[in-house]
């Protein structure tokens, strides 16, 4: 288990004060001059070094994706943005970020600007976050007052302003050229790539969107260290990460831990055990609504980090975990999910707009069982169809959930549809 | 009922900012660089909502249209896009019940049941008085705290159909309920006690932990 001494967030509850004062005693701002003045490279080089992987969901290494920014910055303006618009089922990690641990994000932002070379970013937090803005507003006010932010921030000689973009209720927003579109003022819908935003970003200038845990803990990297960083968690899943256990546990939690912690201690030792103990598991959906759910077979023994859920067919995603005990309609959470992805879906690619209302459709039907056979197998090929034919991943996610029912709960479905057809029930499979 | 219809069947009074407003506006474009006033198209529809009582006519949309210099049919677009702009009138308080999974899990229909019979309205209407209007609403990500429930600008979380009817009726009665945790957690933390956190020492660099405050 993760020392105390290891935690990043170490107010992620809120049980201190959040504000500038209270951040200042828990080590941030601390000569982050000094962090500045390692300059570019050296910053870009050290978050490389730890390994830090995109904690949105993607998973991409952080260190990899600043470099692809120009190296001299042209005649356009780079900005940096801060994609805070949580959405993902599942996931409420950015939310205690932004109200308990603001000044977290606001140095991370900094000096990952001065990272990319840019003087401005933009933090897009979702609409229904509006206590959420307004903390981080006070904070970034803060900032400014002390001269953190703004002319000279910090006293390092970079200028760099911060500015919230509060969204207003689209799921799609999190994908990071929809959220782009929207800070410009347009429907969210996502952009053909490339042009990547970091030649071609808001307003058409070089542009990189980076999750708020992730920009958060990068003070903590610079000022321990990269090996620190990746000397906790396994290689290539280094570093901590903080996980939301929701559903059917008996203490639903956040908590940040080390990445790689094995699943099952996650739940027992943070979150109180499943309903009615581990033997009561159904199933878990590991990583956020976009990523298949793992039987209870699989849970015994997989690790929370990046490569272990890709292995066992599923993926770490946002690491918010939904538990489902064994009195889980299992078909009718993942019907709901399908509904989820119908309302979001933006519309802009077809075999997305059509097929996830199809699917949801077909999903509702084989909760009752009111189908046939073959129209399982229909679902099947509609979800490979939707899978990676679509402009951003939106299709791939609201195909996986249905592809992970399949892979593991398909007997269950066929028992729906043979009770629906009047035949003798069998054994509960 | 077409999104189009909704607004042509909407009344229409006529609609402009009011001078705080204004200022407020001028406030939010100054956010952006010179000639991309555009962008402050959401911030300028959520002022307009709030002046106009909770919801955008299409005269509110003009006026936007006309503020930032764009088309009215790009602000109509927006808009329509995002969920959390109401073209229609609604009730003082708007009720909106998260169904998604997490909240699913721990019992939100049992809330949405609550809800309804409390306001005697179904998903989607207002109350007679004009007090409340019903939603369902998609993930509002306090999923570790579910079942939730946003009302107006605030979270009501850890919730059961007990609590929520005495929400409502606080509400009612035109008190303002707790927002946040209903079963006394500051946030997040496990209910049963910390597991984490317990040391003293544990700020960066070693520095002041939570078990030093």
């Amino acid at each position: 288990m993760l020392r105390d001494q290891d935690r990043i967030f170490t107010n992620i509850y809120g049980f201190a004060d959040g504000g500038l004062k209270g951040a200042q005693s828990r080590g941030d701002w601390d000569d982050t001059k000094a962090l500045v003045a390692r300059g570019r490279d050296a910053i870009v080089d050290e978050v490389r070094k730890s390994g830090l992987r995109g904690r949105g969901g993607a998973g991409f290494v952080t260190g990899l994706k600043w470099s692809f920014m120009p190296k001299e910055a042209g005649t356009r303006p780079h900005y940096l943005v801060v994609n805070a618009d949580e959405g993902e089922p599942g996931t409420c990690k950015d939310r205690e970020i932004l109200r308990h641990e603001p000044h977290k994000l606001i140095e991370g932002s900094l000096l990952a600007a001065v990272a990319m070379a840019a003087h401005t970013c933009y933090v897009y937090i979702r609409g229904e976050f509006l206590r959420e803005a307004e903390a981080l507003q006070r904070a970034i006010d803060e900032a400014y007052e002390a001269g953190l932010l703004g002319k000279n921030a910090a006293g390092s000689g970079w200028d760099f302003d911060m500015y919230i973009h509060r969204g207003a209720g689209a799921y799609i927003c999190g994908e990071e050229t929809a959220l782009l579109e929207s800070i410009e003022g347009k429907k969210g819908q996502p952009r053909l790539k490339p042009p990547f935003p970091a030649n071609v970003g808001l307003w058409g200038c070089p542009t990189t969107v980076n999750n708020v845990e992730t920009i958060a803990v990068v003070p903590a990297i610079l000022r321990r260290g990269g090996d620190w960083f990746a000397g906790l968690g396994r290689p290539k899943n280094t570093g901590t990460k903080l996980f939301n256990i929701s559903g059917h546990v008996n203490q639903p939690c956040t908590v940040e831990e080390e990445m790689g912690i094995p699943l099952k201690e996650l739940i027992e030792k943070h979150a109180g055990g499943v309903h009615g103990g581990w033997n009561n598991l159904l199933a878990v959906i590991p990583g956020g609504a976009s990523v298949p759910l793992i039987p209870k077979s699989v849970c015994e023994t997989v690790r929370m980090d990046f490569d272990s859920l890709q292995q066992a067919k599923s993926g770490l995603g946002t690491a918010g975990l939904m538990v489902m005990d064994k009195s889980t309609d299992i078909v009718r959470a993942i019907a709901r999910l399908s509904r989820f992805y119908k309302h979001e879906s933006c519309g802009q690619c077809t075999p997305c707009r059509e097929g996830s209302g199809w699917m949801w459709r077909m999903m509702e039907r084989l909760t009752v069982g009111r189908a046939s056979f073959e129209e399982i197998d229909l679902l099947e090929q509609v979800t490979k169809q939707v899978e990676g034919h679509t402009i951003c991943a939106f299709g791939d996610a609201a195909a996986w959930p249905i592809q992970g029912l399949l892979r593991h709960f398909r007997p269950e479905i066929e028992r729906r549809v043979r009770e629906h057809q009047g035949a003798r029930p069998l054994a509960a499979a | 009922m077409t999104v189009q219809d909704a607004i042509k069947q909407a009344p229409n009074e006529p609609f402009s900012f009011s001078e705080e407003n204004v200022a407020e506006a001028r406030r939010l474009i100054a956010k952006y660089p010179e000639g991309r006033q555009q962008s402050a198209v959401m911030g300028l529809l959520y002022l307009a909502q709030k002046q106009n009582n909770g919801w955008l006519s299409q005269p509110a949309l003009e006026h936007i249209a006309q503020f930032l210099g764009m088309p009215v049919i790009r602000v109509a677009e927006v808009a329509t896009f995002y969920t959390m702009y109401n073209l229609q009138p609604m009730g003082r308080h708007h009720v909106q019940v998260c169904t998604n999974l997490s909240c699913w899990l721990r019992g939100s229909d049992e809330i949405m049941d609550a809800c309804r019979d409390a306001l005697g309205i179904e998903i989607g209407g207002t109350t007679e008085d004009g007090g409340f209007t019903l939603s369902e609403v998609e993930c509002l990500c306090a999923c570790v705290n579910a079942p939730i429930v946003q009302i107006d600008d605030d979270f009501y979380e850890d919730l059961t159909p007990e609590s929520i009817r005495t929400i409502l009726a606080e509400l009612r009665a035109g008190r303002a309920p707790k927002t946040g945790s209903h079963i006394g957690r500051t946030s997040s933390e496990p209910v049963g006690g910390l597991t984490t956190l317990t040391t003293t020492g544990t700020g960066p660099n070693g520095g002041p932990g939570r078990g030093d405050a």
